[in-house]
């Protein structure tokens, strides 16, 4: 064993007396486990592997207890968690593949690079399971956007989205962005990828096959992003700025040709392996596909494509340069698969070989430089159960009565200052710098409950969306987790499709915070519980924790990606009214529910008291009705009631259709709480006339709550509360007030 | 009447060109890649959208240089039809095909939403379907779609009827001098344009006034040999 390779590292007995190991977030014991797997102590490069392995982004120590919680089965889920991503069923040999993962502490410090490589991250999860990409998303929170700084990181990071998604050619086609003071310093930036595959095509990454060559592709490697999974994996601070060496530099067109030769690669049949290189980079694909194959691998680094002279062991593993990945073929087929790399002008190496001694060999320059059991790298990192505890917000915020606030009279300002609210404002500013038409098939435009992209020569389409109130999971973790869930399925349901499954992406604080570990493991029992009653399995996700500012940590986060099935394309619904005449119903019971409401947050300036309560099998009725509905063609627009309640759906609906409405709402609520209140549940739907009865007995039947509130008509929208006015505006007027809110604030 | 889809290292509105020749029209297409050396067997040649070479250095500025352009000059100087979409305008505008240059878009960012476009000349092998003076709705999305000449040329784009498409007044998307959208060549056989025409050929995805842009192509091919029909 060549014990050192640069003057500059640190020897084994310098790491183990002067605790270097610490400095990448190995404990004391881990680092005693770690000496007891190789039966020494481990040299630069092997602690360096080590750490990024045994690190929470790439072990899930800290989050593998609650991810066991979550429903993973079903009977169209295909593949669930530990791929690149989880694929469903969608009939026809068809399948979808998708899943979401965190950028948030890159883009906290380099916002445009940071953003930009989580989108390349997540595209290469998909295409590396031999999935077209057909479609991205995106979930994103900031501080508030009063605040120059946020302005800043708002920019760029969505400016990195398009760069990336723009020229790499997939549509991102919807998401999400809030702004709340909580994320202050430490924005979430949550990328989602969307594959169609035919189940025949379904790559693993699995290092098969004794002997057997090891090819990496793409660019080649260079010092950036050392130790990135590390960075990822602890708390942002004021020396954060200097890790910016552990941002990792996007390139688009790279990973476009890289994407193209990949595919045809795997079109052609002869892989038996491939893994796109991550987090940890070329440590944690190696590792990983020879421990799914029960196998060991052997790297000769010389031979890894270097951008620099002179890059030692530690950095080309550590290293998480973009746009590469790693694949096994046999012997026979390398002239094969080289061929198409040179055609698409894309660097191919082979790098190593698969051997059956279950350790990760690396060689360097002559010599054996590291020898690691795969097993322990993947597997044996200690699994924690961190104290939980709960924090005394909690009881408090039970304490706090909603309404106790004095009643808001001016109801029309009322609708315009939540309408003006940068998160219920319309996100056109962000969405307008996407690309979301490019492979002609989004049906459903950005700006909607949910995105709708249809599947060529089929009459199928898939129907997206992201969804999370932080506030809501702040306030009660489990009730927040339950309504993420029920929320996006509302939403794919609204636009003509049937929940499929979801992916997952917790966000949270420091799990050593025990009132942190107690968000996590609520918010994972309420998500749990929804998934079951409403079907949708969790099929994959990634784990951001340690999201934390100087006041303390973010609200917790635990943003759902749900992707649903349009079995026709003539079921696609979208939220705008559509023909004067038609009738507005609202499903679903108002309850007083201002906790964690946008017109708290707007009038009072702070969200505080229980958030809206939920019933799964409540919403289940609700869902399963709408979308019969939907299905026999009985409605002309859906929108689902979120943050802003009746009035800004009411709101949206007649903005999206360029329509008034006058409506007349009959309550024993209080006005504001009817018109505001963000009860659950609850669905916006317009009927042509003649079909109004046959919905509400449909609806009726299927034990779904409804009552006709009003008629399209005019170009103003006038609610009237019990007879008497509520609300008037012309609708252009709010159009204007929503439209111009972001852009204003950016100028 | 045969179509060749020009493909280029980042190219990636070459699917949807193909897919629009087939729905439309349903003439034969291939994807032509950029080291083909010959274009003799096509009618028409479709250089699409997309990032050609990431479009690092100035878009379009590397795609002329690919083997394919002597091929795709070659076939323009031969009076065969050929319609840069988008990127593939940049390409022609570097490759000294059509006049001008596209400049960033005047708000600094990229932009992607429908675009309202008043047909300005429709006497041209690509507009021959639409009236003149017609408003379509035909999307767009670029970051650099600020279309700019000099005066002098300018003077000739107007004075040879040379400007197809404008902005509808008050919606120009990028600041382009006066509103220019698209540009054909002197002889009007070249035409290129930043919209997305073949992003506009299903209602269900928003517009299908894209359409008439194929039906005027293959239109005018089958008046020059002889058979015309109607779009």
């Amino acid at each position: 064993m060549a014990q050192q390779l640069t003057a500059k590292e640190p020897t084994s007995e310098q790491i183990a007396d002067q605790r270097i190991y610490t400095q990448f977030g190995v404990t004391d014991n881990e680092y005693e486990l770690i000496c007891g797997f190789l039966g020494r102590k481990p040299n630069y490069t092997e602690i360096g592997v080590f750490s990024v392995m045994w690190s929470e982004h790439c072990s899930y120590k800290n989050s593998k207890p609650i991810l066991k919680k979550f429903p993973v089965t079903g009977p169209k889920v295909l593949m669930g968690p530990g791929e690149g991503a989880g694929i469903v069923d969608i009939g026809d040999n068809q399948a979808v593949v998708f899943k979401i993962e965190s950028h948030n502490h890159p883009s906290a410090v380099e916002p445009y690079q940071g953003a930009a490589t989580g989108v390349g991250g997540i595209i290469r999860d998909i295409f590396s399971m031999g999935a077209r990409p057909v479609a991205l998303l995106n979930s994103l929170r900031f501080g508030n956007l009063e605040n120059a700084r946020v302005k800043y990181l708002f920019e760029h990071v969505v400016s990195g989205i398009a760069g990336y998604g723009n020229c790499i050619g997939i549509p991102t086609v919807a998401g999400e962005v809030m702004f709340d003071e909580s994320y202050e310093g430490n924005p979430l930036v949550n990328a989602m990828c969307v594959g169609l595959i035919d189940h025949d095509k379904i790559q693993r990454g699995v290092a098969k096959g004794v002997g057997n060559p090891v090819f990496y592709v793409g660019p080649a490697t260079g010092r950036d992003g050392i130790h990135g999974a590390t960075f990822a994996s602890v708390e942002l601070s004021e020396e954060s700025e200097e890790k910016r060496t552990a941002v990792q530099v996007g390139d688009p067109f790279m990973e476009k040709l890289v994407m193209e030769a990949t595919l045809e690669l795997i079109n052609s049949g002869i892989v038996l392996g491939i893994q796109d290189m991550g987090a940890a980079g070329l440590t944690c694909s190696s590792a990983e596909m020879a421990s799914k194959a029960g196998n060991g691998l052997e790297l000769y680094l010389d031979e890894v494509p270097q951008r620099e002279e002179g890059m030692t062991p530690y950095e080309m593993m550590l290293s998480e340069s973009q746009e590469r990945m790693l694949f096994v073929v046999e012997p026979r087929h390398e002239a094969q698969a080289k061929e198409i790399f040179d055609r698409w002008g894309i660097i191919c190496a082979k790098v190593g070989k698969v051997t059956d001694d279950g350790r990760l060999r690396l060689f360097h320059q002559g010599e054996e430089v590291a020898d690691m059991p795969v097993q322990a790298l993947v597997d044996e990192c200690p699994v924690y159960n961190k104290p939980s505890k709960e924090p005394a917000y909690y009881a408090e915020n039970g304490a706090i009565d909603t309404a106790a606030y004095a009643e808001v009279t001016d109801l029309t300002d009322a609708l315009k200052k939540v309408l003006a609210s940068p998160t219920v404002a319309s996100k056109e500013w962000v969405y307008n710098q996407y690309d979301y038409m490019v492979r002609t098939s989004t049906a459903v435009q950005p700006g909607s409950d949910a995105a709708v992209v249809t599947i060529h020569g089929t009459r199928k389409a898939l129907a997206m969306t992201t969804d999370c109130n932080g506030r809501y999971v702040y306030l009660d973790p489990e009730v927040g987790g339950r309504i993420a869930v029920a929320e996006a399925a509302r939403n794919i349901v609204c636009s003509g499709a049937e929940p499929l499954a979801i992916t997952d992406n917790l966000n949270f604080g420091s799990p050593e915070k025990p009132e942190v570990f107690w968000q996590i493991e609520k918010a994972a029992d309420g998500i749990s519980d929804a998934c079951r009653v409403l079907d949708t399995p969790v099929i994959g996700g990634n784990v951001s924790l340690y999201n934390e500012n100087a006041k303390g940590a973010i609200y917790p986060t635990p943003v759902i990606g749900m992707v649903g099935l349009v079995h026709d394309v003539d079921h696609i619904t979208t939220q705008g009214f559509k023909s004067e005449g038609d009738v507005i119903i609202l499903l679903g019971e108002t309850k007083h529910e201002l906790g964690g409401s946008e017109l708290q947050y707007v009038m009072q300036g702070k969200s505080e008291g229980r958030p809206p309560q939920i019933e799964l099998a409540t919403e289940k009725k609700l869902l399963s009705g709408v979308l019969e509905a939907i299905q026999q063609g009985l409605v002309a627009s859906a929108h689902d009631l979120s943050e802003g309640g009746l009035a800004v759906a009411l709101a949206e609906s007649c903005i999206s259709g360029k329509l008034g409405a006058d409506v007349n709402v009959t309550t024993s609520l209080r006005a504001d709480a009817a018109l505001f209140s963000e009860s659950q549940s609850r669905i916006l739907l317009s009927a042509k006339p003649e079909q109004a009865a046959k919905l509400t007995a449909l609806l009726t039947e299927k034990g779904v709550p409804n009552a006709e509130i009003g008629v399209v008509r005019g170009s103003a929208l006038t609610l009237n509360i019990n007879g008497k006015p509520g609300i008037t505006a012309p609708v252009e007027q709010l159009e204007k007030v929503w439209k111009d809110a972001i852009p204003c604030l950016m100028k | 009447m045969k179509f060749a889809v020009i493909v280029f290292p980042g190219s990636n509105c070459d699917i949807d060109c193909y897919k629009a020749v087939e729905d439309t029209i349903g003439q034969p297409v291939d994807y032509v890649w950029h080291t083909a050396t010959d274009l003799s067997s096509y009618d028409a040649i479709l250089v699409p959208g997309g990032f050609s070479y990431g479009d690092y250095l100035r878009c379009g500025a590397i795609a002329r240089f690919a083997p394919v352009m002597n091929e795709v000059i070659k076939a323009a100087e031969q009076g065969k039809f050929v319609l840069g979409i988008c990127n593939g305008f940049q390409v022609l505008t570097e490759a000294g095909l059509l006049p001008g240059a596209l400049l960033r878009n005047n708000s600094m960012k990229f932009r992607c939403h429908s675009a309202l476009l008043e047909v300005v000349n429709n006497n041209t092998v690509f507009t021959n379907q639409y009236s003149q003076g017609e408003i379509i709705d035909i999307p767009i999305a670029h970051g650099e779609g600020n279309y700019y000449c000099d005066d002098e040329t300018l003077a000739q784009l107007k004075a040879n009827n040379q400007i197809v498409f404008r902005y509808k007044a008050g919606a120009n998307p990028n600041g382009s001098l006066e509103d220019i959208a698209g540009i054909s060549n002197e002889r009007g056989n070249v035409v290129g344009m930043m919209p997305h025409p073949e992003r506009a050929v299903n209602q269900l995805l928003g517009s299908e006034d894209g359409k008439r842009m194929f039906t005027s192509i293959l239109n005018a091919w089958r008046e020059q040999h002889g058979a015309a029909v109607n779009g």
